[in-house]
């Protein structure tokens, strides 16, 4: 029984802090775009970098949302 | 070549590599237990004996196997999703040489009876001093490269992993509280019922977020880029990963059904634990529908096999979980292998398949190839692994209530119809099921170690440069 006098405190301390996290992270703008991210991951090409015959690394500029231009 | 200009892929490959090793140790130790429980002579002396080597086995494949994939995919994930390189390559290595030292402390001590006496965190005081230093330093590393990112979004699997590295310390903190008295020798700080309830405070949060969160984390990134495809929705998982951390800490009291811990708190345990198939279940479905519209993929690739199964396997404990919950088949599951049953569909299904699939999709890149030395024994792979899984899944079922159903068996004037014995032996048959099982499981990992081989000489070690990314006007 004593033990549930330090793990629900602690456990209702920790959804506070998980809710202030959430707060904070939504007013920061995290979850304003809810689509574009999903395509960020895809747009990073980690596929093995082949070097070119001239020597050069095949390289592609992105923008920071990932597009590559 | 160790500049700004390129990703870490050193402490990346150090970590997938060692997923590997430990995963063919710990799946070993496991199929060594197994065969001991059918084979009760094979307990060799004290050493070697099942009460020493089943705690080697869950650590080994908990936090050696699973833990080296989860810091392996993390670092790469962190790395390509922030657009720059881990803020630290000291620190990261330390990460590396230190976590490898902790599994090889717990390998050299656990069978030498050193112990804490708790479950999932045996360990002596020494090593869990150690193991703190070492996961604040990789806290420090995750974190410092997210503060340091260059792209403002911060993906979602990046938050998954994020929750399990914070909840781990705090669990580990928590839960290792000890008293020292020798070296080699510590009591817990707690006493009693609170002893237990901490342990399983520990214990169930250590399934949400180690087992759970951390590869649903792996599962964000590797799914659609083996995929080739976005996530089936974004906005989900962004809920999914809400609502479970904030459900997931309250359902810990199924572990306790029926123990000393207060009947009210066992009733809420019950009903968040059903609460949480909802979002168990909308990340399952999020991560399956990613699949939509390519369907065919499935047949040929077998790495999406591999992932696509982790989560279907996900989907079934999820939902064997919350039954398991409620109080009245409790009252049949529990010290049933009905419960070891359940945790290995998560274990091998999930952590493993999901932990297998990722690295077949990272370690030729680490190595600037293509692919895998052979798909065809990926292929072969995941066959053993989904044999394996259902032989080991279906024979704990039927033993578990089997088991269940024979306890609780009274004849007409109130005595028991069967001796403890009696379900011994009905287990039997089912006990040497689960070992061939396991053993099918460990030969697919084998066959892993040796496509890893192959690949890694035919491969070059690089660090791969890092994209530039165009500074917003
Ligand atoms: C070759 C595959 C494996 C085999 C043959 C195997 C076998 C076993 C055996 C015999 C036990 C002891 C059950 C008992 O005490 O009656 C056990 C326990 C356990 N194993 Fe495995 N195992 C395997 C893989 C794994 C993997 C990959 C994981 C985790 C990622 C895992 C996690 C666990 C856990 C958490 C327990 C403790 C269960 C409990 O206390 O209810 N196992 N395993
Ligand atoms: C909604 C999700 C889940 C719920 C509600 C749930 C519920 C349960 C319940 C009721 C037990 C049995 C407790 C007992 O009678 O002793 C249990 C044991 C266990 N579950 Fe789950 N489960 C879930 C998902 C998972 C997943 C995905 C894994 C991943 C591997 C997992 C791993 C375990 C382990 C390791 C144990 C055994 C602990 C022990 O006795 O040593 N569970 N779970």
């Amino acid at each position: 029984m004593e033990s549930l006098y330090l793990l629900i405190p602690l456990s209702v301390v920790l959804v506070f802090v998980i809710g202030i996290i959430f707060w904070w992270s939504v007013r920061g703008g995290q979850f304003d775009d809810l689509e574009g991210p999903a395509y960020r991951i895809l747009h990073d090409d980690d596929a093995p970098q082949k070097e070119r015959a001239d020597g050069a690394d095949i390289q592609k500029t992105r923008d920071a949302d990932g597009d590559e231009r | 070549m160790d500049n700004q200009a390129t990703y870490n892929y050193k402490v990346v490959r150090q970590f997938a590599l060692m997923t590997v090793v430990w995963g063919i140790v710990g799946m070993l130790l496991g199929v060594l237990i197994a065969s001991q429980l059918v084979w009760p002579d094979l307990n060799f002396g004290p050493y070697f004996h099942f009460g020493r080597l089943r705690a080697l086995h869950t650590s080994g494949v908990i936090f050696a196997f699973g833990g080296c994939g989860l810091i392996a995919t993390s670092y790469y994930v962190v790395q390509r999703t922030c657009n720059v390189r881990l803020i630290s390559d000291k620190l990261a290595a330390f990460t590396f040489w230190g976590y490898q030292a902790v599994i090889v402390a717990c390998v050299i001590t656990y069978p030498l009876g050193i112990t804490f006496n708790k479950e999932y965190a045996e360990m002596e005081w020494p090593i869990k001093i150690l193991l703190a230093i070492v996961w604040v330093a990789y806290a420090i590393v995750f974190f410092g490269t997210i503060a340091k990112r260059k792209v403002k979004h911060i993906y979602v699997a990046n938050w998954f992993y994020g929750a399990f590295i914070l909840a781990v310390t705090l669990l580990h903190v928590v839960n290792s509280a000890f008293i020292p008295v020798t070296m080699w020798k510590s009591y817990s700080a707690y006493a009693g019922a609170v002893d237990a309830m901490v342990q399983w405070w520990y214990g169930h949060n250590a399934v949400g977020f180690f087992l759970t969160a951390g590869f649903l984390g792996m599962m964000y990134y590797f799914v659609p880029k083996q995929a080739g495809r976005p996530i089936y929705s974004y906005r989900l998982s962004v809920v999914h990963f809400w609502a479970l951390s904030f459900t997931y800490m309250w359902a810990g009291p199924h572990h306790l059904h029926y123990t000393a811990l207060p009947d009210w708190t066992q009733s809420l345990g019950m009903v968040f634990s059903v609460i949480l198939l909802a979002p168990s279940w909308g990340g399952m479905i999020n991560g399956i529908m990613t699949l939509s519209g390519a369907w065919h993929k499935l047949r040929t690739d077998p790495i999406l096999k591999f992932l696509i199964t982790a989560l279907s396997f996900y989907g079934m404990s999820t939902f064997e979980g919350p039954m398991m919950a409620i109080k009245t088949v409790n009252a049949l599951s529990h010290y049933t292998d009905w419960t070891v049953g359940h945790v290995h569909s998560g274990a091998l299904g999930w952590v493993a398949m999901i932990t297998i699939g990722s690295m077949y999709y990272l370690i030729p890149r680490l190595f600037n190839r293509d692919q895998m030395h052979s798909v065809k024994l990926i292929e072969v792979h995941f066959w053993m692994a989904t044999l394996g899984t259902v032989l080991y899944i279906s024979s704990m079922w039927i033993a578990g209530v089997t088991q269940g159903l024979m306890w609780r068996a009274v004849n007409p004037d109130g005595t028991l119809t069967y001796a403890f014995i009696d379900a011994v032996k009905a287990t039997h048959p089912y006990y040497f099921v689960r070992a061939l099982g396991g053993l099918c499981f460990l030969g697919g990992m084998v066959l892993m170690l040796y496509n890893v081989l192959r690949t890694v000489t035919e491969g070059k070690a690089v660090d791969a440069r890092i994209p530039a990314v165009a500074a917003h006007a």
